[in-house]
């Protein structure tokens, strides 16, 4: 399969978000490419609220069989949570466990207004009912369950996707 | 022989001492209790991790603080916890502590957090787990006789770690009763582990054990040898419970030659930390203006605590 460019696929992402946000818009990413592209869409959009990241691990529904990420990151929301309209950023939206981790971990926070989900690529296999707000790219046909699509970043700080096959 | 703590997959399976605990797990407790430290300032301070989860608090011994944390710790992993006053239910009545064991286990017990006044005996209670098949239940040591109080030793290093950033450019001074403290035998296990070039005891040779260079320290017999140029000061409180016979003169005495005063601390790094497990015996050990001063950080102390026992009871409960 021919990966698209994340750069090209982050622009449309942003300017797909442009009519939706407001300057009290605050953006949360996911760990770790979740924190990347929110970035990128922070600067993009101009947005001014800091920005926030999650590292769902503590609130993973895979604990008790996979045990605890051997280094979790934590959580930063550096802006209050009540009413306040949130985009929660993520690189790919698969299996939606990811997304309602992070849902469950932000309203531990607060009462948001609102919460969208915004996500480079949309790659199939939801097992929850889930769906993405803004989603740059929907993939034709779902991924396979062993292959693995994550955002990677070098060194100059580009992003770029990769196909991992387990 | 395999280590206890430990099971077959090198994963911590009860936390009972931190002598010979390998470095790399006491790193891995240390990096996972950085991220709970910022649950307290949450509007909801609870993470699911042990929801469903029954942690027993069985306290043979007297405590407040590190009986109230390990209850705070739990209860932010959404764990239920249930506190044993043993001291006043079956025991007493001639109960073994094996059958007290069993008896919490036939009540779905998922953990276990032991203060026991003899030594060895969590690792009793881990042993016994081991040998009747039960490998779900975990054990933690929350201060055994002379022996260990493990958890204590690992908040030490998380508060060290904080405000030090590394281990090993660090001198650090131990201070007081060594000979009665499990606090003592856990911080030297755990700096020795982490690469602490050098650390100090400093004490009465009454106060300290026979052979204790043996654990890898440098003795000092007055404050102005030990303190002189350490990064970290560690006080121990003088344990008059555990004191029989005339190890002292008196506590007045004790605090003219061995109490930590701003004087004496002013022979310490000009940054040196000052830290106290307590509880405190003001005016013994410590002097007031020490405790309350600048370079105190016993009170973020225990706030870290609730973080590293969290880590401990998450590390433990899921596998």
């Amino acid at each position: 399969m021919q990966l698209p460019e994340a750069e090209q696929l982050i622009g449309a992402l942003a300017e797909s978000m442009r009519p939706h946000v407001s300057p009290a818009t605050c953006l949360v990413g996911i760990h770790t490419g979740g924190v990347w592209l929110a970035e990128r869409l922070h600067a993009l959009l101009g947005l001014s609220q800091p920005l926030g990241s999650i590292d769902v691990s503590f609130y993973r529904d895979d604990y008790s069989a996979k045990g605890l990420h051997p280094q979790p990151q934590g959580s930063k929301i550096p802006f209050d949570v009540e009413d306040t309209h949130i985009v929660i950023v993520d690189d790919v939206l698969y299996t939606g466990r990811t997304t309602r981790a992070a849902l469950n971990e932000l309203f531990d926070y607060g009462r948001p207004s609102r919460v969208d989900l915004a996500v480079l690529i949309d790659r199939g296999g939801r097992e929850l009912p889930i769906a993405a707000s803004f989603c740059a790219l929907t993939l034709p046909e779902p991924l396979p369950a062993g292959q693995n699509l994550q955002l990677e970043r070098d060194d100059s700080g580009a992003l770029t996707l990769r196909l991992i096959h387990a | 022989m395999r280590n206890p703590q430990l099971n077959k997959h090198g994963e911590l399976q009860h936390l009972l001492t931190l002598d010979g605990l390998p470095r790399g797990i006491i790193t891995q407790i240390l990096d996972t209790a950085a991220p709970f430290t910022e649950v307290a300032e949450r509007e909801v301070k609870k993470l699911p991790l042990l929801r469903g989860k029954s942690v027993f608090n069985l306290f043979f011994e007297n405590s407040t603080r590190t009986r109230t944390t390990f209850e705070i710790a739990a209860k932010r992993l959404s764990a239920d916890v249930i506190n044993l006053n043993v001291s006043t239910s079956s025991t007493k009545k001639g109960e073994t502590l094996l059958d007290t064991v069993d008896n919490l286990c036939a009540m779905q017990a998922d953990m276990f957090v032991v203060r026991h006044e003899s030594s060895g005996a969590p690792y009793l209670i881990a042993q016994h787990l081991e040998n009747t098949g039960r490998d779900h239940i975990h054990v933690v040591n929350a201060g055994d006789g002379r022996h260990a109080h493990p958890t204590q030793g690992l908040l030490d290093m998380y508060t060290i770690r904080h405000y030090k950033k590394e281990f090993h450019n660090l001198t650090v001074a131990i201070v007081g009763d060594v000979l009665h403290s499990r606090v003592a035998r856990s911080q030297i296990a755990a700096l020795t582990t982490l690469g602490v070039p050098e650390v100090r005891v400093i004490g009465p040779k009454t106060l300290l054990p026979t052979d204790v260079e043996k654990m890898g320290v440098r003795v000092c017999h007055s404050m102005e040898e030990g303190l002189k140029g350490v990064d970290v000061v560690m006080m121990l409180r003088l344990q008059n419970e555990r004191m029989n016979g005339a190890l002292l003169p008196s506590p007045q005495e004790f605090f003219k030659v061995w109490g930590l005063t701003a004087e004496k601390l002013a022979l310490a790094k000009p940054d040196a930390i000052v830290m106290h497990p307590g509880p405190m015996n003001r005016g013994v050990e410590i002097d007031s203006a020490v405790a309350d001063g600048g370079q105190a950080v016993i009170l973020p102390q225990v706030t870290f605590g609730i973080a590293v026992r969290m880590a401990v009871m998450s590390m433990l409960g899921s596998h």
